[in-house]
């Protein structure tokens, strides 16, 4: 992707927030590069899944673990174009702990004419070396008719978006 | 009342809405569930905050996940005499079709239990139960 480092994160810093439920479980945006992502998910009381333990849910971590790919994948194409997911997969490798923000880390491992592959981690900041959860995801690269309607300009990225939700 | 008697309240009575609203998360997305005979449906509501791609509008496929992930939590719960929740140990989704913005219904088989581990088939859809949106498959631990 031609654009900077900076250029791709403070992009992405206006985008991800306008998707509703990011903005909801709070998910801020960390770092971009070409094909990677990194972000994060606070703890809340809201997002626990087991109010015994105060430990979050799946469903949180999934929505992580879904953006941080999805987007990942787009900053991995040459034009900022939404790319649905096919299907993904999480495994968990442990619970994570209550009162702690998870950083959900992204990466594009393939990108093919038609499909790109994503992998990424969950983890506790300071805390790599033991996951909480493992995801690969796959998504679809749009045909070039149905992504006219679906890019989103470089330098208006969030005005593109909030037109586009305007429509419809 | 705790946790382990809502379990026992919900298996005995076959209501689990008062076990799904002591789960915050649940009820962050408004879920509820209801009897259709012996069957579960889980109902995921159409609510705003659950929304994820503002051009269509789609519901973010993250909620779907939790929601699908959650109603194989309580079909399990309905199904298996457990004192705890059950761990999920994998999670594989694939989406069919663009959440719409609207009511989403989900039903779970229990393909197989184990001693331990028990494999769960959840089916989500919104305009026809043939027309599933998405499809998934979890590993519980027990």
């Amino acid at each position: 992707m031609a654009m900077t480092r900076e250029e791709l994160t403070r992009q992405m810093q206006q985008v991800i927030p306008l998707l509703k439920h990011c903005a909801v479980l709070g998910i801020k945006v960390l770092d971009v590069d070409a094909g990677k992502l990194s972000l994060e998910l606070p703890y809340s009381e809201f997002i626990i899944g087991n109010p015994d333990t105060g430990v979050i849910h799946g469903g949180p971590l999934t929505t992580l673990m879904d953006t941080a790919c999805g987007f990942a994948a787009i900053a991995a194409l040459d034009e900022f174009v939404l790319a649905p997911t096919l299907d993904l997969r999480i495994d968990y490798m442990r619970a994570a702990d209550p009162g702690k923000s998870v950083i959900g880390d992204a990466e594009v491992y393939r990108v093919s004419s038609n499909v790109i592959f994503a992998r990424g981690i969950a983890y506790h900041n300071e805390e790599k070396d033991q996951p909480i959860a493992h995801c690969t995801a796959t998504f679809m690269r749009l045909d070039p008719d149905v992504r006219k309607d679906n890019r989103v300009e470089n330098n208006s990225a969030k005005n593109k978006i909030e037109k586009m939700s305007g429509e419809s | 009342m705790d946790l382990h008697e809502l379990m026992v309240q919900a298996r005995e009575n076959r209501n689990f809405q008062d076990l799904i609203s002591a789960v915050p998360y649940a009820r962050l997305i408004g879920m509820s569930c209801f009897n259709l005979g012996e069957e579960l449906v889980f109902i995921l509501p159409e609510n705003s905050d659950n929304i994820g791609n503002p051009t269509l509008p789609a519901i973010h496929g993250g909620v779907i996940g939790g929601f699908m992930e959650n109603a194989a939590i309580f079909q399990v719960l309905g199904n298996i005499e457990t004192n705890r929740i059950p761990k999920v140990v994998d999670f594989s989704l694939d989406y069919l079709r663009p959440g719409r913005f609207q009511d989403t219904f989900a039903t779970c088989e229990v393909v197989r239990q184990g001693r331990k581990v028990v494999n769960v088939s959840v089916s989500a859809w919104q305009v026809r139960r043939n027309e599933p949106i998405a499809n998934a498959r979890t590993h519980l631990l027990l």
